[in-house]
């Protein structure tokens, strides 16, 4: 009686425990790297300074009376830190290639601790580059909504979109298996997931073939709901929480279920 | 953990990558508490060997038990009991030496009251007290051996298994390597498993050796038993070594120095 009561508590506190544990280990790392904060905020930068201004001037995006820069504020910040994600297939190739990973799997941890530390990781470093595009977009004129409620909305979609591609990434990283192929597809999907979403003009201005690009992309749910948040602009908040949740859970299970290729 | 079963207990164990079979219908038994030496050229089977006794890889056919758990089916319950040093040098270079520990002994599930004595302690037996809190990159191969058998060592483990512990050290970190193995060994009874390409070496710290030669078992006994098996002009391990596994080793052409070198 009392095993089969306990027997569901077990894997959910080991779970628990070694998230923890394995997060922790990777702001230790994150600690060390303080210096990347400034090289990562290079390109997010010129997107806002060269791209956000011109285009502001040329006024061909058609964005109501909100003014362009305000409007691409938020998807690049949702590009930074999908740039940030996508880097941790990489990474985690990298870990394996150094013997590190194998050494992790033969502890008594869960593969999805393993993977929701990487995500973690990928979340905090989105963070600290959010709040630099942040501050970087409000120098140039754009006027974000500070209610901070709304600003713990926008960390919540940026650790949820943060997530899940991260663990989007570590599939991949487990399907391919070599850093080198893994470099190529990274930069293969980037551009694609960031084009096919509505972070550089709105979704009524794309061709059709784009338009059903975009409603399966969840980048884009994730721009939506920063704009909603940050500039007030028509979000389904509901709907965009529900598939980003929705796909990083389903991205940490599926990244777990193959992170076993890696070392084999 | 079952009483009265063997450390390690294999049989028929068979393992192939593509077309090369690397590991052949293997049968093995380590009895507790030994120290046992897996000895074999380049290509012979003893990682692959490992890797599956460790659960990273599955078994594909035959039958693996860890203290009387099965791989397959109680791998979580194997891990437990196992500290592993894998072949390649694989210590986080991003943490210190005191974290690469710590993580190791939350992993394991040491109390909190006791992780930051036993890290300690563990660091101290070592020799590495001084070098702690610096980044693991910063140490050299011998540091690294010995970081990671301090941290394999942290859980207090039941079966320590090492894939060539002692490759590309000097012979004063090579004596101090085994120095510390035996030390803990003493302390705690616990089983160790080794594979070495030096004969001498097994010969001077093991209970018993098995020669492995193209995934199989060639012969198996005391150091010095081996020796007196060849009546007449053998001298030494190496004369018995050349005895079982031929001239010919053809299973370790370049090919497999290449593989073997590649980290893991
Ligand atoms: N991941 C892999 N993919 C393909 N072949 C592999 C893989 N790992 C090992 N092999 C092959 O299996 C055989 C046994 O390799 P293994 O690494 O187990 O040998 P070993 O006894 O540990 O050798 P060494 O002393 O060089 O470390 C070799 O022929 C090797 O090329
Ligand atoms: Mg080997």
């Amino acid at each position: 009686m009392s095993v089969s009561l306990a027997a569901p508590v077990e894997p959910v506190r080991l779970l628990a425990s070694r998230t923890f544990a394995l997060c922790l280990v990777e702001l230790q790392k994150l600690r060390r790297d303080r210096t990347e904060v400034v090289t990562r905020a290079i390109q997010p930068a010129l997107w806002l300074i060269i791209f956000g201004q011109t285009f502001t001037r040329l006024r061909v995006v058609p964005t109501g009376d909100v003014p362009y820069l305000d409007f691409l504020a938020p998807g690049i910040l949702a590009q930074s830190a999908l740039f940030v994600s996508i880097f941790y297939g990489i990474h985690i190739i990298w870990e394996r290639d150094a013997g590190v990973l194998a050494k992790l799997m033969v502890t008594p941890t869960p593969r999805a601790a393993l993977v929701t530390g990487k995500a973690f990781a990928a979340s905090v470093r989105a963070l600290t580059q959010a709040l630099v595009v942040v501050v970087l977009a409000a120098l140039l004129g754009v006027s974000f909504d500070l209610n901070p409620l709304h600003l713990l909305g926008v960390a919540a979609v940026l650790v949820l979109g943060s997530a899940f591609f991260c663990c989007l990434s570590i599939t991949l990283a487990g399907l391919v298996l070599k850093r080198d192929r893994m470099m190529g597809i990274g930069q293969a999907i980037i551009m694609p997931l960031f084009f096919a979403s509505n972070a550089l003009y709105p979704v009524t201005v794309m061709p059709g073939w784009l338009q059903v690009l975009n409603h399966v992309n969840p980048l884009s749910y994730e721009v939506e709901a920063l704009r909603g948040l940050l500039i007030g602009t028509h979000a389904r908040l509901l709907l965009d929480y529900g598939v980003l949740v929705g796909s990083a859970a389903v991205a940490i299970v599926v990244a777990s279920a193959i992170l076993g290729r890696l070392t084999r | 953990m079952e009483p009265d079963e063997p450390a390690v207990r294999i049989d028929g164990l068979r393992h192939r990558f593509k077309e090369t079979v690397a590991v052949d219908a293997l049968d093995l038994v380590v009895r507790r508490a030994e120290i046992f030496g897996l000895l074999g050229p380049n290509g012979a089977g003893k990682t692959t060997t490992i890797r599956v006794l460790t659960t990273l890889l599955p078994p594909q056919a035959g039958t693996v038990e860890v203290f009387g758990l099965d791989v397959r089916r109680r791998r979580m319950a194997v891990r437990r009991l196992i500290g592993y040093v894998p072949q390649a040098l694989s210590a986080d270079p991003a943490l210190s030496g005191r974290e690469n520990v710590a993580l190791f002994a939350r992993l394991f599930d040491v109390p909190r009251a006791q992780r930051r004595d036993r890290t300690a302690e563990v660091i101290d037996a070592m020799g590495l007290a001084d070098a702690a809190d610096r980044p693991a990159g910063t140490y050299s191969g011998g540091m690294v051996r010995r970081l990671e058998l301090a941290q394999a060592l942290v859980s207090a483990p039941r079966l320590l298994v090492l894939d060539e512990p002692t490759i590309g050290l000097d012979p004063v970190a090579r004596a101090g390597v085994w120095e510390r193995i035996h030390e803990t060994r003493a302390r705690t009874g616990m089983t160790v498993l080794v594979t070495t390409h030096y004969m001498e070496e097994a010969a001077a710290n093991c209970d018993r050796v098995a020669l492995m030669h193209r995934g199989r078992i060639r012969a198996l006994d005391t150091p010095a038993a081996l020796v007196a098996s060849l009546q007449g002009e053998a001298a030494n391990l190496d004369d018995v070594f050349r005895e079982y596994t031929g001239d010919d080793l053809d299973g370790g052409g370049f090919k497999d120095v290449r593989v073997a070198r590649r980290a893991r």
